[in-house]
């Protein structure tokens, strides 16, 4: 079991600047994110965008902002569950909650942060009949363990970076890869397409353009696919295995069933401290809604701030808390270091 | 008076006649959320960077709009529901000559 102060859901942008906040108030936290590493949407769908309305950083790339969070939570010795999903949460009769993952990994906290951005990143799922029936049974939307796939024949379909880095990965270590997308361009790295070109003239991958999958066929489990090429041809090809790679989309998930109070797909908050429904429970950044509401970074990071005063209430009932300064008092981490404002030089000029 | 008036379709066939300011460097996708047509977090999710197709959209009158560059083309080729006329709403910009522009809204997916 993970113990925390702050057990933060969603590792974005306002998850990470929490941990900063909660260490200025040497409170702990821990990070629980559905995908695989720290920087929500900023991570994966958008690194190399510009943001240009951070306060004072007139341009920074997304993926730069995480990096720089990151740095900055540092000393405060953040733990993280990573490409894990919370899943349920139970409240203990003492006030403290217990948080679980689809993993299973539990994690026990006095206050829960929800700061999930617009939900976990599920993978978009094509719509084919009988999908759901071969799910985990020859279809795969993630490639957990690819040896899975060892000496066995796989259709890739998709036309981003994922398909293709995929298609090479498993070139080498499956029977056959057939890469299926719908148009003739792929959108992804450079080399990533020249090398799914080499594989293909090597007679290493196939890739069958412009295509999609329009039937899936097997008893116990998938054993053909009908593909329609060009809009006209329709052929059936043998597989043991179908990844359809068409990217993730945000579902609010099982946070909706956790007993929240949700508005427009977002989870209502008090705006005194951004507690929710649920005491204890917070919620801040994208997920939350309130009159008034932006979703922008620079707004969760004074949510953040704010939510963390509650939270060390309720963590240190009858402690009287007053703000601190980090010009004035430095930043002492939970590892030992200690950042802080060189003392002025006072010299007498007369002596 | 730079308003413009165009007719959204949602995506439970409802048809909304709305006006549409082309002084505010504004899309088609912010239009429907500013008149919240369709429920917030089902559009737009990916905040107008054509990186999500959730705001595909079907243009139903004959308006001349600005060609697809490659970004909108790659994610509407990734995406369900696409027809002919398919577009992604956060790449249009409201302009003056797409007065009386209809458009419908593609199912959420």
């Amino acid at each position: 079991m993970i113990k925390t102060d702050i057990l933060i859901i969603g590792a974005g942008p306002t998850g990470l600047f929490t941990v900063f906040e909660a260490g200025l108030l040497k409170m702990k936290c821990h990070l629980i994110d559905a995908l695989a590493q720290p920087g929500g949407q900023c991570a994966e769908i958008y690194p190399k965008k510009p943001i240009y309305d951070i306060p004072g950083f007139p341009e920074i790339l997304a993926g730069e902002l995480v990096d720089n969070l990151m740095n900055q939570c540092k000393q405060f010795e953040p733990g993280f569950t990573l490409g894990e999903r919370a899943d349920k949460f139970k409240k203990l009769d003492d006030g403290t909650f217990i948080v679980t993952t689809n993993k299973g990994t539990k994690h026990h906290a006095k206050i829960i942060a929800i700061a999930g951005g617009l939900g976990s990143f599920e993978p978009r799922k094509p719509i084919l009949e009988n999908l759901q029936r071969y799910e985990d049974n020859g279809v795969n939307y993630i490639i957990k363990d690819p040896q899975k796939f060892k000496n066995k024949s796989v259709v890739i379909a998709g036309g981003g970076d994922s398909a293709l880095d995929w298609t090479i990965y498993l070139a080498d270590i499956c029977k056959s890869v057939t890469l299926v997308h719908r148009r003739n361009e792929f959108r992804g790295a450079l080399d990533s397409v020249d090398k799914v070109i080499e594989l293909k003239n090597k007679n290493k991958v196939n890739v069958i353009t412009p295509a999609e999958i329009i039937k899936l066929h097997g008893k116990e489990k998938l054993e053909k696919l009908t593909i329609k090429i060009n809009n006209d041809l329709e052929k059936e090809i043998s597989t043991d295995f179908f990844i359809p790679l068409f990217g993730l989309s945000p579902k609010l998930g099982p946070l909706s069933e956790w007993g929240l109070e949700i508005e427009k797909n977002a989870i209502k908050v008090d705006t005194f401290d951004y507690q929710t429904n649920i005491p204890g429970i917070f919620a801040i950044g994208d997920i939350n809604t309130y009159k008034g509401k932006l979703k922008l970074i620079l707004c969760g990071f004074h949510e953040a701030t704010l939510m963390c005063q509650s939270a060390y209430k309720i963590l240190n009932p009858g402690k009287n808390l007053i703000l601190k300064y980090t010009t004035v008092s430095g930043v002492q981490g939970f590892d030992g270091t200690k950042k802080e404002a060189e003392k002025a030089v006072v010299k007498s000029i007369n002596s | 008076m730079d308003d413009i008036s165009i007719s959204i379709k949602d995506r439970k066939g409802k048809i909304h006649s709305v006006s549409a300011p082309t002084d505010m460097a504004m899309n088609l996708m912010e239009l429907v959320r500013s008149y919240e047509i369709e429920e917030e977090g089902t559009i737009g999710t990916c905040g107008g960077m054509a990186m999500c197709a959730s705001c595909q959209c079907y243009i139903l009158s004959a308006h001349q709009i600005k060609e697809m560059e490659d970004d909108e083309e790659a994610m509407l080729s990734e995406a369900f529901f696409v027809k002919d006329n398919s577009r992604l709403s956060c790449q249009i910009s409201i302009t003056k000559d797409l007065d009386g522009l209809e458009f419908e809204i593609a199912p959420a997916s």
